[in-house]
């Protein structure tokens, strides 16, 4: 199926209904697409349990729903042209859909970034953002006892939000020193809003033990976790538990501007002023450009709209709203910057690359000088699994400096009959009709 | 003295395996790679073992090649993934079928094992083939390895008997017993040994075009192919000259996962997988084997071919005599690199190989004004 | 029950390896996995995995469903009858 459209947006996220509401409301012809089968993205992700209201997230929703945008949900983004052209796959009518545009916003997200530890491949063993989307989706945790470990302020969020679902949160551990989260906290003092969220979410845990300055060494178990080894450099202890979830904060989703051909810098899509990539029709917004969080994300959201609608001039009076919360971020990723010992974590036999069982010590022997990330595929299979390098690639980013240079369409597995003339075959169709009779 | 008794130019397959062969005759060797080695054709081919009957030499060449291969297989690391699962010649109708019995005669006459199987037998050993096919041909000794960690291999085994790995310079001219780098710097050695696939900037009067070629692999579904399956008209596909081809050719990995190919296409050289071209490819891979139809492709990729206009590789010396060339495999790269080194190493001592080393001479395709070189 | 059936409008029942699982209603495969203590794939060294990311990011959630090898299971929904087969 083939849509036309003046401008379509990927990611269904506040930065992407932010943007598209901006666009619909100028009177452009927008469309959204999203992988996910509801609007919200990570953070406003929909739930099964019972969670506490998210006013900002239904007032999004509800101008979003009111703007005319159009909202494609399910749809997978596997190919894409700067000069006008997606193709996403939609798995529930096995399709290929092609949208044609003049202008493209970007709100492709951030996913968690992992780092190999000993153990860290067991069942039990989530990614922190991960566990409270499984929960969301019907995983029932009640009575469980979870460890949250790693870096990040969403540490403190999950575990807020799975104590809420009925799990016996035992401990966060972040990583990070005290001193260098004081530093965080104290730069505060310009955003009072978040301070109020950070100490509520604090208030919210109650018995669970919010420790600083420690971190996982290894999940322990036979079979599934039953605990975890912390370490604070000085000693080290371990903790009980029936569930860990770690993250070491976040990293953007970059595949889709670099096959498009825009320029990625350290933290992300490099933009200008007005959310414009390097590539003049692509525009890119939210945690894609650098991870700020929410606020930013509904700032650049509406720039990027406006800007891309034809109306950048209305959109100067937010600029220094969203400077301020781009900065934000950079302190908040100082602030989470990781210590040195959290680079030393895999052993020899640890698993880096979860698809193809890849170990530390097969990495750091083809780690020769001159030999990037290319020569760790080719002689390791490293990446070459069907997550294409999402997961170990931030972590050989952070252990080896690497970067994912190749990226190739299509972005995400698809079925081989999605690249073929006739996605359902005409044996199939005769099947299906024959049941139906 | 000259510090190196040769040089080879690019650490592929082949360069790698000359560099194994030399070094193992007692050579001082180094190996130039500006990239990352066996980083072009040879990680972007599907690492078929096959021997090739469409010409005498060619014939000579994999056969010896092939059994080369089967003599490493113990020595190979586990990574080389090499598998003796066979190739099975598939005919679609009575026409190839006749081929197929030309194809078994012409192996016969060498010594290479080969079976016939009619369309029953084809079905009970590969249950995913389309029903109404003729029957096939099985070569079972034939194999598939994974071409990276074989080049890595030989690479390694070379440098353990001293040869040097020097990455990350660019040769700008090789002639006269030394080659020149990008940055200025010099090597000099006894001979010098061109094998850069389809780049022949070093060599501009070599006919060698780039052939652009498609693949596709999948996520692991074990057992569900356990030959490479090569359809008969893929020699057609393999020496149309003119014209873009496409072939079944599906590749069954150690680990589960398949390769399908095949496309073949010249004067195109974007790197970009061409949604037209793949989309015929795998029309063809699904007509032949409908089940293919919904499994998960995990990449796809492009890479090219070194192609010649008479199909045979060129390996041997120059008019420059100091400097020899292997080049130009085509699709048989993998399988031919160890014999190809042999022939490097007997133009460079003599050492003998069971076939005419002339027929692959680059003299044969030379153009007219390299004689004036 | 046995042939994966809701017995209620809030549940959905679907069969996991042949034996039927009752789960609420918009929860995904892979959750439903979770909850029945159930691997979801094994590795190539031969360690049972489960979902890791919960956003289709990881690959680890993949299990066959419907006849259907390697789907993302936390994509997709649970649906009345639905037939999931884990590598085991």
């Amino acid at each position: 199926m083939k849509h036309s459209f003046d401008i379509v947006v990927v990611g269904a996220g506040p930065a992407g209904l932010a943007a598209a509401t901006a666009v619909a409301e100028a009177g452009r012809r927008v469309a959204v697409l999203d992988e996910n089968p509801r609007v919200g993205g990570q953070i406003w992700r929909a739930s099964l349990s019972k969670v506490a209201r998210d006013r900002s997230k239904e007032r999004a929703v509800a101008r979003f729903e009111a703007s005319g945008a159009k909202l494609f949900s399910g749809h997978q983004i596997v190919d894409g042209d700067a000069a006008g052209a997606l193709e996403s796959w939609v798995a529930a009518t096995q399709s290929l859909e092609t949208f044609s545009f003049e202008r493209l916003i970007l709100a492709t997200g951030a996913r968690e970034r992992f780092l190999p530890f000993p153990g860290w491949t067991l069942p039990g063993v989530f990614g922190a953002g991960g566990l409270q989307a499984l929960v969301r989706s019907g995983y029932d945790i009640r009575g469980k006892r979870v460890v949250v470990v790693g870096t990040g302020p969403l540490l403190l969020a999950v575990a807020a939000h799975l104590k809420q679902d009925g799990a016996r949160v035992v401990l966060v551990a972040e990583q990070a020193p005290l001193s260098q989260l004081m530093q965080f906290g104290l730069s505060l003092i310009t955003r009072p809003g978040k301070i109020v969220q950070g100490l509520s979410l604090r208030a919210q845990l109650a018995n669970a033990q919010y420790r600083t300055g420690c971190w996982p060494v290894a999940a322990l178990g036979d079979g599934t976790v039953t605990g975890v080894r912390l370490s604070d450099g000085s000693r080290t202890w371990t903790e009980a538990c029936d569930l860990l979830a770690c993250g070491f904060h976040l990293v953007p989703n970059t595949e889709l501007a670099t096959l498009l051909g825009c320029e990625v810098g350290d933290h992300g899509v490099v933009v200008d002023a007005d959310q414009q990539t390097s590539v003049a029709s692509v525009y890119c917004v939210g945690e894609t450009t650098a991870i700020a969080g929410v606020d930013a994300a509904l700032l650049q959201g509406r720039i990027a709209g406006l800007a891309a609608a034809g109306r950048a001039s209305e959109a100067r009076t937010l600029h220094m709203q969203r400077d301020a919360e781009r900065s934000f971020g950079r302190r908040m990723d100082r602030a989470f910057a990781l210590r040195k010992e959290m680079l030393t974590l895999a052993m020899p036999d640890t698993i880096v690359c979860r698809c193809e069982d890849v170990r530390f010590s097969q990495i750091s022997q083809a780690a020769a000088p001159g030999n990037g990330w290319t020569n760790a595929k080719l002689q390791t299979r490293c990446g070459m699994g069907p997550c294409q390098g999402r997961i170990c690639g931030p972590a050989l980013n952070a252990l080896f400096g690497w970067k994912n240079t190749s990226v190739r369409a299509p972005l995400f597995p698809l079925p081989i009959a999605a690249l073929c003339s006739s996605p359902l075959a005409t044996d199939d169709a005769t099947t299906l009709v024959t049941q139906e009779n | 003295m000259k510090p190196f008794d040769v040089v080879i130019l690019g650490a592929g397959i082949v360069g790698s395996a000359c560099a194994y062969e030399c070094a193992l005759a007692g050579m001082r060797v180094a190996v130039v790679e500006p990239a990352v080695p066996a980083g072009a054709a040879s990680a972007a081919g599907m690492g078929h073992l096959v021997v090739m009957d469409d010409s005498e030499a060619q014939l000579a060449l994999s056969h010896f090649s092939r059994e080369l291969w089967r003599e490493l297989r113990e020595a190979l690391p586990q990574t080389v993934e090499y598998e003796e699962c066979g190739t099975l010649w598939v005919a679609a109708d009575a026409e190839e079928m006749e081929e197929v019995l030309a194809k078994q005669q012409r192996y016969a006459n060498s010594g290479i094992a080969s079976e016939m199987l009619d369309e029953r037998a084809l079905l009970e050993a590969e249950p995913g083939l389309r029903h109404g096919l003729a029957g096939g041909l099985r070569v079972p000794q034939d194999g598939v390895i994974y071409p990276p960690t074989a080049a890595g291999y030989f690479l390694s085994v070379a440098q353990q008997r001293g040869a040097q790995l020097i990455q990350g310079k660019r040769p700008v001219r090789a002639a006269e017993g030394e080659v020149v780098f990008e940055d200025g710097s010099r090597l000099s050695a006894g001979w010098i040994v061109i094998a850069t696939g389809t780049d022949t900037s070093l060599c501009p009067w070599l006919k060698i075009q780039p052939r652009k070629g498609h693949l596709v692999i999948t996520d692991r579904y074990p057992g569900v192919v356990r030959h490479q399956l090569v359809e008969l008209g893929y020699l057609k596909s393999a020496h149309s000259v003119s014209t873009d081809s496409v072939a079944f050719n599906v590749q069954p990995r150690k680990t589960g996962q398949l390769l399908i190919g095949s496309s073949r296409q010249y004067g195109e050289l974007k790197r970009k997988a061409d949604p037209e071209m793949l989309r015929r490819m795998l029309d063809r891979a699904v007509e032949y084997m409908p089940s293919l139809k919904q499994l998960s492709v995990v990449r796809v990729w492009t890479g090219f071919r070194a192609a010649t206009p008479d199909k045979l590789p060129l390996i041997g010396p120059t008019p420059d005599s100091t400097v020899l060339v292997a080049m130009g495999f085509e699709g048989l790269g993998i399988t031919n690199a160890p014999g190809a080194a042999k022939l490097v190493l007997h133009h460079l001592t003599g050492a003998a190989v069971p076939m005419d080393p002339m027929a692959f001479l680059p003299s044969r395709v030379a153009r007219a004004e390299a004689v004036h070189a | 029950m046995r042939d994966g059936t809701a017995v209620n409008a809030a549940m959905i029942g679907l069969i996991v390896n042949g034996e039927a699982l009752q789960v609420r209603r918009g929860s995904t495969v892979a959750a439903a996995l979770l909850n029945a203590a159930t691997a979801c794939r094994i590795s190539e060294s031969g360690e049972p995995r489960t979902a890791v990311c919960g956003m289709g990011v990881c690959f680890e959630c993949r299990a066959t469903v419907d006849g259907i090898a390697q789907q993302r299971t936390c994509q997709m929904e649970c649906r009345d009858g639905m037939v999931v087969e884990t590598q085991r």
